[in-house]
Parts: structure tokens; C-alpha cells; sequence
């Protein structure tokens, strides 16, 4: 790529101008985001953070929720977490604050709560929600080599995640986790696996789907279980 | 006269002086009293052909002679030989066409000669066709090409009668189908053009008249029957008076319209078609359909589809008969392998037995047959009977052949033909690793309780099985009738040791057989509370042993011992051979007179499951060796017992069984377990030398791999895919789930 300091001509090269673009963005972000926001970034964190340990921790979220009036198992506030890419379900670190508040542009409660529903369409771009979906998953994942979500949270998670654009396949699946024996468990590999079946299969015909290909086992028996009981 | 002199012979006078030698030939031919030539009479003849020719112009004539000499075929044809042929019909005109063909030939071989000088210069220097073929050329353009087709129509009516058993005229036929050849003059395009693509499609017409008739009236037998007959005699003619190379043309006519036409409505002809011969063992008339129908294209496949099916059918009707057999049988038997099923494994190698031979003698040993039967077996030999899957039938069968009690009555060569078959009944179950995980255990019993009947038979099949399977296959069965060689040596060491150190003698005659953990089926160990007097036993083994290896660990399986106690009854003592857990049991009694279930099962230390088998087999079985109370036929756990002092049998040695647990539970388990850990290191070797690879072609290539054991389910192998991603073997592809990565 060359270098935009080497042009000598006025056409500039598109992709040399959105990156620079880009960046002055970012420069002017920060530089907006410079003292007095950071400032005001920090002491909202402090507002809510437990004093001890210095975290936002699930009191001082349920009292964030209410006062950005979202009900704190609301998808949005998963959304929230995901935008400051927080490791730990239910803690916000100073970082991720920070991190995520810079990039919202908010500063106070009432920026925050304004800019939700920015947020959520930005996420539920298909671009972004690949990315968001599988971060739900990790996001569930509290132990430290646990690599798989019980059934309970799983049916959780997926009506919250989901619900509002696959509510039909994911009340079935939900229903066939629930009535099943074979999984106690869901994992990563799993969980990825219903969004393409999502995606990619005719609902609720399933006329499509094809079980020699390599779907996850438990979306063959989710087939087969949806077959057989519709027939 | 010298060549200057020579006086110059005018053409007409020339020609005249030819013409007398011509007419003389024609009369000759003509059969009129005329003298042969004479040598000077052939001599004139020539040298005025030569002298005509060599003459200085304007006298040389060789073009007109040239012309002349072509001429006088013409003339004589036009006159004299066509006549003689368009007033006659059929054969009659064959045959003067016969001789006039004849005569021809010898009339161009003789002007030829006395032209022969043309043959030399003239005809090279011009570049002219040769006497020899101005006349035959001559033949073929007036008398053939107006006569062919007459000539041809008149053969084929004549090959039409004889095809209908009349006498007919062969050397005739056969002559006039020698003009056909020779006035092609080297070329077969006269033969083939004009004669034998009309006698080819007439051949065809005849045959599919027949054959539409024939298939209607006949059975397949009769119809086969018809056919070979007609196949043959049409060689036959081919020989006698076609040309050679008619010979495949005309068969495959034959053929076509007896057989490939009507072949499939032959098959399946619904008394007498190729189930109904299979079905009546009719050997001889499947041979004869074999050979029929190999000579078409693809005229196999039907048959050997139809044998097929006749063989599956037959395979699946035993397998129902034992089912039903079995589920005649009282409820408590249902699990065990017994008389039916064995029985069934015997039809099951008979059946193979007669259809190989019908594969080896009827069907020439084809592979297509040979494909069939195996697909046929691979069907009803997958299929379990009562329960029990065919590995473990074929596995029991085996024990039942090499055990003593068994077969004593069949003779070795008997028992070995038979060890042989199974060994390729084998070969059609997909679950061999079933079949050897059986095979293991129960030779683990016979090898232990001493129950096999002949060394030699074992290491006989371990051997076929070798051969057919794969060293790994019989590896650790090997090492196991290794370790009882051993273990007998290990025992003669073990008493001189004895022998050489008094004071370590335990008292009792102690023999122990060490096993290499590894060759052996599992065993669990209990850890039973030896009687006193066999924990000497122990001990003293353990200080030899110790001095043999040090760097060995032995766990002692008490549940495969056998103990031999005399037990002291009022009437007689008696020997008794009871199992180590029995043996136990009854010492108790040595120290109290009457002990209730729970004492000993604390005493003995053993789970229920245990404890109750052993006091029933002391207590409720064949020989009552302790009193219950209450004398009911099942142990409980509030009954007690005593020992029977009024115990006796005739015999002064008698032998107390203990069953054996059902292990088949455990087999199915464990090879189950085994399976994972294949289908695991199949996949993990596959993805470290493929890379990367697509889910179906995984698949395909870990059920390749693993066909030699087992057939692994898709659904397996996806839940064992999973698992592996789940473990960072694999992963799937970022851009195409279908994929897979292996992840180093």
C-alpha cells in the first residue's frame, strides 16, 4: 500500500482517505473524550463501582439498569457488555468502562440511556452480530476452563439473544432441550451451530437441512425430534 | 529365321489364328470333344501374342490385343454363359453358376498364359489392371452384378430350410459362397456387403420369430435348452460352408434376439425362471443359463441379482426360523446362548457351503457371483438372533468346537474343515471386534479352567484368524495361550523352589498361573478374606516370585481359582471341586457350625451379587452340600445355613459348578468404549496427514479405515468429531462449517 505522504497528485487514493479519515476520527474522539469527559467517564464509574474492589458488580448494575430505566436481563445491557468487550459476567472494570463509554460518546446517564438504541441496531447489523452471539456464549462462561453452559441458561440466553429475530425456531429448540436426555450441556461448537441453522435452514419445513453435512449432532436430533413429532 | 526377317503378322490374321485357340478352349469348356492343347499348340499361341507385340509400329498391337483379350470374355459370357444362367432357378442356378465360375476361372487362367507377354511390359508400362483381373473383373461386372441378389436370396432360402431340419446341398452352399469371396479379389466387400448383411438380418428375423414363440410355449429350461442347441448348430454351419469371419456376427445376432432380447422375461419366468431353478437346486440348467447368458452384453447382472436375492431370502428365513425357535423358550433362557442358535450357526455355514458351490461349479467362479454371495451373507449375518448378535453366536459356536464335552465326536480333519468355514463366515460380520472381544473371554475360561479339549485346534484357528484378520486381530489371544505355556514352566520352577526351602511350604498343593495383565480380558479383583490356609499360599508365591522378577506387580484374581477340599460327611468323605469363592464359603463352617447370609458375607467380604450365587450353587442346586433355612429355592438375605453332614453321591469326587456371570453386557460395553478411542485416533490420524478435509470425506475415510473391525455409525463418528473439537484437535473452518482444520 503506498504511503499517502508519497502522493503528489490531487486525486487521493480512496482507501488511503478512509483510513485517514478513520483516524482523525479516532484523534478527535480521544481528543473530544480528553478531560473533562474522561473525567466525567470516570466518576460515573466510581458512582456505581463497589468501593473495595474498585468494579462495578451486580448491585452496582442493577442500579445502573434502573437508572437507564432497562431492566437489568434486558439484551441491551448484554449488548452494553459486549461494546466494552467485559470478561466477567456481571463486572465492569475501569477499562472496560472506559473502553466502552468512550466509544458510545457518552458520558452521563442520560447519554448512556439515549444512545441504547443506537447501540442495539449497530449490534444486530449481521456485520456485528456474529461477533456479539458467540461473545454471549464466552460471556456465560464463569468458571475458569469451563467450556460449556448447562441447559437451563442456555434456553436463557438463546430466547434473549435471539428471540426477537428467530422467535419460532428458538421457542422449538428451547422445547426440545427441555424434553431431551442426550445433553446436559451446550458448547461453543454447539451454540455457533443454531445460529447458521437459523440462518441457513428453511423454518419451520426444515426442507433443507441435510444431516450428512456437518452439522452438530444435537441439530440432527433436533431434526429428527421436530420430524417426528410433526408428522 | 532371325528377328529382321521375321515376316509381321497383320491383326486380323493374328487374331484369327487366336480366335481358333479360343474357340478350342470354349469347346473344351463346353464339354464338346475337342483335344487338350498341346505344348507346340501353346507355344504358337504364345509367341504370336509375343511376336504381335513386339512388332515395330504401326504393327505393335498390344493395345488391341489388350482390348481383345478382354473381349473374348465378354463375348463368351454374353452369348453363351448368361443365357445358360438366366434359365434357371434356385438351385439349379446355383449350381450352374458353380460351374460356370469354374469354367471362367479356367478359361482366364489359360488366355492369360497365352496373352502372358501383355502381362510383362504393356500392362506395367501403362499402368493397367492385369489379365488375371481384366478377367475375373469381367465375371464380377456381367454375370455377378446382375445375378448377386438372386444368388443370395436363393442361398439364404436354402440356410432357412435347413434351419428347419431339412437336408440340404453343404458343398454347394459352400462353393457359391467362395465366388462371393474370390470376386471380391482380395477384398471381403463383396461377401460381406452382398451377401452377409442380408443373411445376418434375415438370421435375425428367422430367430425373433422363434424365440417370440418359443418364450410364450416354453419354460426357461426348454427355452435355454433350444437355445444352445441353436447356437450350436449355427457354428456349425459357419464351419461347414459360411465364411469364418461370419462366425461372431452371426452368434451375436443369435444371441441378441434369443436371449438379450426376451432375457429378462426368461429370468423371471414364474415356474421355471432362475428363482425357481435356484430354489429346485437345478444344477444343471443354471450351468446352462450361466453360459447362455455370459455371452450377451451385461447378461450376467440379472442373474447374479437374482441369486442375490434368493440367497438373502434363504438366510433371512433361518434367521426367523431361530427367532421364532428362541422365543419358544422359557423367559429365564432368554439371554443365554443355547441349542437353537447354534444350531443356526450350523444352517448358516451349510447354507454358505451350497451356494459357494454353486458359485464355484454353476457360475464358473465369476466374480460377479462370487460379489453377490458376500453381499447376500452381509445382510442375514449382520442380523442377531434372540438377542444375541452374530458375533457372539459365531464366538459361542467356537467355544463349543474346542471345548471338552464339545465335538469329541467329530474328527480332527472334521473339526479343522469346520473351524475353516466359520473363519470365513467371519468375514461377512461387520462387527469383528465384537466377535474377538467374545472370542477372548470365552477362551480366557477354557484356557483357565483347563476346559479346552485340544492344543492344537486353538493355536489351529488362532492361526486362520491371523491369515484372515490381521496380526493385530489375534495378538493378544496368542498371548494368552503363550502365558499357560509359561505359567507351567513358572510351576515347575515354583516347586523345585518349594522343594528347596521346607520351612516355606504352605501346606497345601498350590498351583498358580500368572497371567500378562494385558493378553487377558479384565477381571476384577475382590478382595476376598482368604481362608488362613490359603494366606500362606499367597505369601509363599509372593517371596518366589519376588525372586524371579522384582519389577512386577501381581494381583490376585481369586474368582478364577478352583479348589480341590475334602469334605468330611457321615456317610463317606468326598473330594470336592469347588471354585476358591466356594471354597471359602464352606471353610467357614470348619470354625462354626451354622452362620447366617450376612455373617458371611461380612466374613468373606464380597457383594451381594457374589455371595448369593456361590450359596446357591452350595445350596439349592444339584448337590446340597450346606442346609438352608428356610429350604426355599432362592437365597435371601435373611436365611441361614449349615453344614450338610449327611451329604452324599455315589461318586467319591464330584465337581460343584459355579455359573458364570453374564458377561455379555460387559463385552458390549467394553467394545463400545474401545470403538470411541478407534474412532478417535482414526480421525486425529486422518486430520494430522490431510490438514484440512471436508466432514463427508472425513467420514468416508474413518469408516475405510476402521471397516476391517467394525462399522462405525455417522452418528458416532460426528459425536466423536465433536468431542475432539471440543478438545482442541479440530476446529471447524472459519469459512466453511463443512470443514474441518486440524490444529497442531
Amino acid at each position: 500500500m503506498r504511503r499517502s505522504s508519497t502522493r503528489k497528485t490531487g486525486q487521493s487514493n480512496s482507501a488511503a482517505s478512509v483510513n485517514s479519515s478513520a483516524t482523525d476520527l479516532f484523534r478527535s474522539a480521544s481528543s473530544k473524550a480528553t478531560s473533562k469527559e474522561l473525567e466525567r467517564i470516570d466518576q460515573l464509574f466510581y458512582s456505581y463501582a463497589n468501593r473495595s474492589s474498585n468494579l462495578i458488580d451486580p448491585e452496582g448494575i442493577e442500579v445502573l439498569c434502573s437508572d437507564v430505566e432497562v431492566d437489568h436481563t434486558d439484551v441491551r445491557i448484554l449488548m452494553l457488555a459486549w461494546k466494552m468487550k467485559a470478561e466477567k459476567q456481571g463486572y465492569f472494570t475501569l477499562e472496560e468502562w472506559r473502553r466502552g463509554l468512550k466509544a458510545l460518546r457518552t458520558d452521563t446517564v442520560s447519554k448512556l440511556k439515549k444512545a441504547l438504541p443506537e447501540l442495539e441496531k449497530e449490534v444486530r447489523r449481521p456485520s456485528n452480530f456474529v461477533d456479539f452471539y458467540s461473545y454471549a456464549f464466552r460471556y456465560c462462561l464463569t468458571e475458569e476452563k469451563q467450556k460449556s453452559i448447562d441447559i437451563e441458561s442456555i434456553c436463557e440466553l438463546l430466547d434473549l439473544v435471539l428471540g426477537s429475530q428467530f422467535q419460532a425456531q428458538v421457542d422449538s429448540f428451547v422445547e426440545y432441550l427441555k424434553t431431551q436426555n442426550d445433553y446436559k450441556v451446550v458448547n461453543m461448537d454447539q451454540w455457533m451451530g443454531f445460529f447458521r441453522f437459523c440462518n441457513e435452514i428453511s423454518f419451520p419445513d426444515l426442507r433443507n437441512y441435510d444431516p450428512e453435512l456437518a452439522w452438530p449432532l444435537i441439530l440432527d436430533n433436533f431434526v429428527e425430534w421436530r420430524r417426528a413429532k410433526h408428522s | 529365321m532371325t528377328m529382321n526377317e521375321r515376316k509381321t503378322i497383320d491383326l486380323e490374321q493374328g487374331w484369327e489364328f487366336m480366335q481358333k485357340g479360343i474357340t478350342k478352349l470354349k469347346n473344351i469348356l463346353e464339354g464338346l470333344p475337342e483335344p487338350q492343347f498341346s505344348s507346340e499348340d501353346y507355344m504358337m499361341l504364345y509367341t504370336t501374342i509375343y511376336n504381335m507385340c513386339t512388332q515395330k509400329p504401326p504393327h505393335d498391337y498390344s493395345q488391341q490385343l489388350y482390348d481383345k483379350y478382354r473381349e473374348s470374355f465378354e463375348e463368351y459370357i454374353t452369348t453363351t454363359v448368361l443365357p445358360s444362367l438366366r434359365e434357371k432357378h434356385d438351385e439349379f442356378m446355383l449350381r450352374e453358376l458353380v460351374k460356370r465360375w469354374s469354367n471362367h476361372k479356367v478359361m482366364v487362367r489359360w488366355l492369360s498364359r497365352f496373352f502372358h507377354y501383355l502381362d510383362r511390359y504393356f500392362i506395367a508400362r501403362r499402368s493397367l489392371p492385369a489379365l488375371n483381373e481384366v478377367g475375373l473383373t469381367c465375371f464380377r461386372d456381367l454375370v455377378y452384378q446382375e445375378l448377386y441378389s438372386k444368388v443370395r436370396d436363393a442361398v439364404i432360402s436354402l440356410i432357412d430350410q435347413e434351419r428347419e431340419g431339412e437336408q440340404i446341398d453343404r458343398a454347394l452352399l459352400k462353393n457359391v459362397l467362395d465366388i462371393f469371396v474370390e470376386i471380391g479379389m482380395g477384398q471381403m466387400e463383396q461377401y460381406e456387403n452382398d451377401f452377409e448383411a442380408a443373411m445376418l438380418k434375415d438370421t435375425a428375423a428367422y430367430y425373433s420369430r422363434k424365440a417370440s414363440n418359443w418364450i410364450l410355449e416354453d419354460s426357461c429350461p426348454d427355452y435355454m435348452l433350444k437355445a444352445e442347441e441353436c447356437l450350436k448348430r449355427e457354428k456349425d454351419r459357419v464351419s461347414h460352408y459360411l465364411h469364418s469371419s461370419s462366425e461372431p456376427k452371426l452368434l451375436e445376432k443369435v444371441q441378441n434376439e434369443l436371449l438379450s432380447v426376451f432375457a429378462n422375461q426368461l429370468l423371471e419366468k414364474e415356474h421355471s425362471g432362475c428363482h425357481a431353478l435356484l430354489r429346485d437346486d437345478k444344477v444343471d440348467d443354471l450351468s446352462r443359463m450361466y453360459r447362455l447368458f455370459s455371452k450377451i452384453p451385461r447378461g450376467l447382472e440379472p442373474v447374479s441379482n437374482i441369486f442375490k436375492q434368493h440367497v438373502t431370502a434363504e438366510g433371512t428365513a433361518l434367521v426367523k426360523q431361530a427367532e421364532d425357535a428362541a422365543s419358544n423358550k422359557k423367559a429365564d433362557k432368554r439371554d443365554v446362548v443355547g441349542l437353537q442358535e447354534q444350531v443356526f450357526v450350523r444352517k448358516v455355514i451349510e447354507l454358505h457351503d451350497k451356494y459357494l458351490a454353486y458359485v464355484n461349479d454353476c457360475f464358473n467362479n465369476h466374480t460377479l457371483f462370487h460379489k453377490a454371495l458376500k453381499e447376500a451373507f452381509e445382510v442375514f449375518c449382520n442380523k442377531g438372533v434372540a438377542g444375541s448378535s452374530s458375533a457372539e453366536l459365531l464366538a459361542t459356536f467356537c467355544d463349543n468346537i474346542l471345548k471338552k464335552g464339545g465335538s469329541e465326536k467329530l474328527s480332527d480333519e472334521a473339526i479343522e474343515e469346520t473351524l475353516e468355514k466359520v473363519v470365513k463366515l467371519l468375514a461377512y460380520i461387520s462387527d469383528k471386534d465384537l466377535f474377538a472381544e467374545f472370542y477372548r473371554k470365552k477362551l480366557a475360561r477354557r484356557l483357565l479352567f483347563d476346559k479346552s479339549a485340544n492344543d492344537d485346534h486353538e493355536r489351529s484357528i488362532l492361526t486362520k484368524l491371523k491369515q484372515q484378520c490381521g496380526g493385530q486381530f489375534t495378538s493378544k489371544m496368542e498371548g494368552m495361550v503363550t502365558d499357560l505355556t509359561l505359567a507351567r514352566e513358572n510351576q515347575t520352577h515354583f516347586e523345585e523352589y518349594l522343594s528347596n526351602n521346607p520351612n516355606a511350604n504352605p501346606g497345601i498343593d498350590l498351583t498358580v498361573t500368572v497371567l500378562t495383565t494385558g493378553f487377558w480380558p479384565s477381571y476384577k479383583s475382590f478382595d476376598l478374606n482368604l481362608p488362613a490356609e490359603m494366606v500362606k499360599c499367597v505369601e509363599v508365591f509372593r517371596e518366589f516370585y519376588q525372586t524371579k522378577t522384582k519389577h512386577r506387580k501381581l494381583t490376585w484374581i481369586y474368582s478364577l481359582g478352583t479348589c480341590n477340599i475334602n469334605g468330611k460327611f457321615e456317610p463317606k468323605t468326598m473330594e470336592l471341586i469347588v471354585t476358591t469363592y466356594q471354597a471359602s464359603a464352606l471353610l467357614l463352617f470348619n470354625a462354626s457350625d451354622r452362620l447366617s447370609y450376612s455373617e458371611i458375607m461380612t466374613q468373606l467380604n464380597l457383594t451381594d451379587d457374589d455371595v448369593v450365587r456361590l450359596l446357591h450353587s452350595l445350596s439349592c442346586a444339584k448337590y446340597k452340600i450346606l442346609n438352608k433355612e428356610p429350604n426355599t429355592k432362592t437365597i435371601s438375605p435373611t436365611d441361614y445355613f449349615e453344614f450338610n453332614s449327611k451329604f452324599t453321591d455315589k461318586m467319591r469326587r464330584i465337581k460343584i459348578p459355579l455359573p458364570p456371570v453374564d458377561e455379555k453386557k460387559k463385552v458390549i460395553e467394553d467394545v463400545d468404549k474401545d470403538r470411541r478411542y478407534a474412532i478417535d485416533a482414526s480421525i486425529v490420524r486422518i486430520m494430522k496427514s490431510r490438514k484440512v478435509l471436508g466432514h463427508q470425506q472425513l467420514v468416508m475415510e474413518c469408516v475405510e479405515q476402521l471397516g476391517r473391525m467394525f462399522k462405525p455409525d455417522f452418528k458416532a463418528i460426528k459425536k466423536r468429531i465433536e468431542d475432539l473439537i471440543t478438545r482442541d484437535y479440530l476446529e471447524r473452518d472459519k469459512d466453511n462449517p463443512n470443514t474441518f482444520r486440524y490444529l497442531a
